[in-house]
């Protein structure tokens, strides 16, 4: 009876593991951050199979809101998120990674207008036009802007003519370059990957204005995520740049690599929010 | 005009007809062609009318969220889908409900914001239709002069209408097509010509061809009998049927009035000639009966010497043919009161016999008569004579000589045939004058001698070709002539 109890037990036991193991993790992505390379992520889902030896499933939603949504539903384990959307949602998230670009963790805001725009000089220039936004929790494609406009003492609601979102930094190039926006700002890594690929499109546009450097848009992990899956995930990222096939892929997300995330770097992006909540 | 009306029918049919068939292919295509071409508007704004209907539903709910990058992807997308459609889609517009751009396909023209009545003037006019129209309503607006045509409808949803959605159209798409259709047409239009005008010509000239040939021997009739007309050429009865019939009848008609008159003049001289040679045959019957009967009371006289003698034999053989030439000019007088019988023609076949024996000629002999005939026999058994020793004398060597009475229709028929030398039409004319001949040794009185008898019994005498192989002598004597 002893025996047959323990090896009960030890059924159990190997049985819960196995479930735990066969579950996907799943990583949400949306165009807000990353460009919607759907090979390339799928090739970069197969990887990290591959080294977490369970299913990964990538979740590509339209924007950062439905992302955050699904993670705290519990149907993401990871997102690639602006680092507003990490910050609201601080409670409920952990950083997990931060891609280095140009061997730091750190991005830029470009301020673009139509190539034909010779006049643009700064962002007030554009007052009384129209802007796009890139998603109302992007950092580069709506905060930086309007906490700029509340710098030089605009009302940023005010300011431009008329405004819209594209949800997506490759869409925000798109609309400038047609003509259909006077103005909108982009991550540097989005312009210039772009840039690399399609020039033609870049090449309509002219870069005004760049930011200082801020945090790149971290990785965020569920807080209630397993601490074996958080490490296993955050082990495979950083390793990748030690790795010929991550190190393939990441040449093709036009990174460098990836690091353990510090959330002082997001430090600047709170108060930021901050400012403006209270403004 | 008039050189064109002066043409031969040969011409003038064909032309004619050539020119309906142009005119009405002509016309065919060009109906088929702007049928073609109201089509084609027609399916153009049918095509038009689909990619907005496609296109409303999405931009409704899009324009609700005032989500501008999605209307703009909307209508980009089915921008980029509709050039490769029949539709060549220049751009789109969507308006709001204060006639505002609220996105465009060519932002930098269209922008957003702008009344639709400041892009330009083309689009003034169509704010200015817009207001006109219905709710719900789709309509193409065509504007003079305009490159573009403008395809419209309203942005709904249950009776609330959020803008218009503007496509703008490029007319060029509409010549090539056209022209692509009309092409088809004209090529159909060629083919059927090709086909048509050959036929035509030749039906023209098959129209014309008896119509030029009664034209041409009618031009004939003042100078030459004309040949007759092919009687294969037209047989059909319609009025150019009729007008052969007419011809035809005209020509047999003038043909007989002019055999009459030749007859008519020929029988005149024959009879003018006869009195002549009856009158000469009395003025010398008279001396030389006188002469004769000197001579024979001279030949009494014993006492005449040898030399006489011999002298007076001569002049009176001399006188006495002199007498038989008159006695044959002068067919007068004795007629013999006896009925012509069978035997009597039997007669004559027997006093030809040596005669023709001495050629050898194949006498066909067919005497049909039964009783006694109420004719003189002793005329017309010189004429039967006469008739058959001139058929046998131009009858060819071991020849054949054809001899036929009978009664029909109260007349009697006598026909000679002989295959001898043919006469010519020429000398079938003078054939009954005296002293004409046209074979050796004959003194050409026979055959006038045998017309004054037919004459005299009141018949008449033919002769003509038969099958150019044959001389046929025909004498028709009506019976129960006075003798």
């Amino acid at each position: 009876m002893k025996h047959l109890l323990r090896l009960l037990c030890v059924f159990l036991l190997a049985s819960g593991t196995a479930s735990a193991d066969s579950s996907p993790l799943r990583f949400g992505i949306t165009p807000a951050t990353a460009r919607n390379q759907y090979a390339l992520f799928e090739d970069w889902r197969v990887y990290l199979e591959q080294k977490l030896t369970r299913p990964v499933e990538f979740v590509v939603r339209e924007n950062l809101q439905e992302s955050i949504f699904l993670m705290r539903q519990k149907k993401l384990d990871f997102a690639w998120v602006s680092s507003p959307a990490y910050i609201e949602n601080k409670q409920q998230t952990t950083l997990l990674a931060t891609p280095v670009y140009h061997g730091q963790p750190l991005n830029r805001a470009f301020l673009i207008v139509p190539a034909s725009d010779t006049h643009t000089r700064s962002l007030l220039d554009l007052k009384g036009k129209i802007f796009v936004y890139v998603d109302p929790m992007s950092y580069v494609g709506y905060l930086e802007p309007r906490y700029q406009l509340v710098l030089a003492g605009e009302d940023p609601d005010q300011f431009f003519k008329k405004t819209f979102f594209t949800r997506d930094q490759l869409k925000v190039v798109a609309a400038v370059a047609v003509g259909l926006a006077d103005g909108g700002t982009i991550s540097g890594f989005a312009w210039e990957t772009l840039a690399l690929s399609r020039p033609d499109i870049t090449g309509q546009t002219r870069i005004v204005a760049k930011s200082p450097p801020y945090g790149f848009p971290p990785i965020i992990a569920r807080r209630t995520l397993k601490q074996r899956d958080f490490t296993r995930m955050q082990g495979v990222l950083l390793g990748m740049s030690a790795d010929p096939a991550g190190i393939s892929l990441l040449k093709r997300l036009n990174l460098d690599g990836f690091t353990t995330a510090d959330e002082k770097r997001y430090r600047s992006v709170s108060v930021m929010m901050q400012r403006m909540e209270d403004k | 005009m008039k050189f064109f009306m002066n043409l031969s029918y040969r011409y003038k049919i064909p032309l004619w007809g050539g020119l309906l068939i142009l005119i009405s292919s002509l016309t065919v295509s060009a109906s088929f062609i702007l049928n073609d071409y109201n089509q084609l508007v027609r399916d153009l704004e049918m095509e038009s009318d689909k990619l907005g209907y496609s296109l409303k539903s999405n931009l409704f709910s899009a324009l609700l969220q005032d989500d501008v990058w999605r209307a703009f992807e909307i209508i980009s997308e089915a921008s980029r889908r509709a050039g490769s459609n029949r539709v060549l889609v220049e751009s789109i517009i969507v308006i709001d409900n204060q006639q505002r751009v609220v996105v465009s396909t060519q932002p930098r023209q269209a922008r957003m914001l702008v009344a639709l009545k400041n892009i330009d003037p083309e689009f003034a006019e169509i704010a200015t239709q817009i207001k006109q129209m219905e709710g719900g309503a789709s309509r193409t607006i065509y504007l003079p002069h305009s490159k573009h045509y403008y395809s419209l409808s309203s942005i709904e949803k249950d009776n609330t209408s959020l803008g218009t959605l503007i496509i703008v159209h490029s007319k060029a798409v509409f010549l090539p097509l056209f022209a692509e259709n009309a092409w088809q047409g004209l090529w159909i239009g060629a083919l059927i010509l090709a086909i048509l005008l050959p036929f035509n010509w030749c039906w023209g000239q098959r129209m014309a061809r008896p119509l030029l040939q009664l034209a041409e021997r009618m031009a004939q009739l003042g100078n030459k009998w004309p040949e007759d007309l092919d009687p294969h050429l037209y047989e059909y009865r319609d009025e150019l049927g009729r007008l052969y019939e007419a011809y035809n009848l005209l020509l047999g008609d003038l043909k007989a009035k002019e055999l009459l008159k030749n007859r008519m003049i020929q029988s005149e001289r024959l009879a003018a000639l006869g009195q002549l040679a009856a009158g000469i045959a009395h003025e010398i019957n008279n001396p030389l009966c006188g002469m004769l009967m000197a001579i024979d009371t001279l030949k009494c006289h014993s006492d005449t010497s040898p030399l006489t003698k011999k002298t007076i034999s001569l002049i009176e053989r001399g006188l006495t043919q002199i007498k038989d030439t008159v006695a044959a000019l002068l067919v007068e007088g004795k007629m013999n009161t006896r009925h012509l019988m069978i035997q009597d023609i039997e007669d004559v076949l027997t006093l030809i016999s040596p005669t023709s024996g001495k050629k050898a000629l194949h006498i066909i002999w067919h005497n049909s008569l039964t009783e006694e005939v109420p004719l003189p026999a002793t005329y017309v058994r010189q004429i039967l004579m006469n008739l058959l020793m001139n058929a046998i004398k131009a009858a060819a060597q071991q020849g054949e000589v054809a001899c036929d009475v009978g009664i029909n229709n109260q007349q009697l028929l006598i026909s000679v045939r002989n295959d001898g030398k043919m006469l010519s039409a020429e000398q079938i004319t003078r054939l009954f004058e005296p002293f004409t001949t046209f074979s050796e040794g004959g003194h050409g009185l026979g055959l006038w001698v045998t017309y004054q008898i037919v004459n005299q019994l009141g018949g008449t005498i033919t002769v003509n070709r038969e099958d150019d192989k044959y001389m046929n002598f025909t004498v028709s004597l009506p019976l129960g002539t006075p003798a």
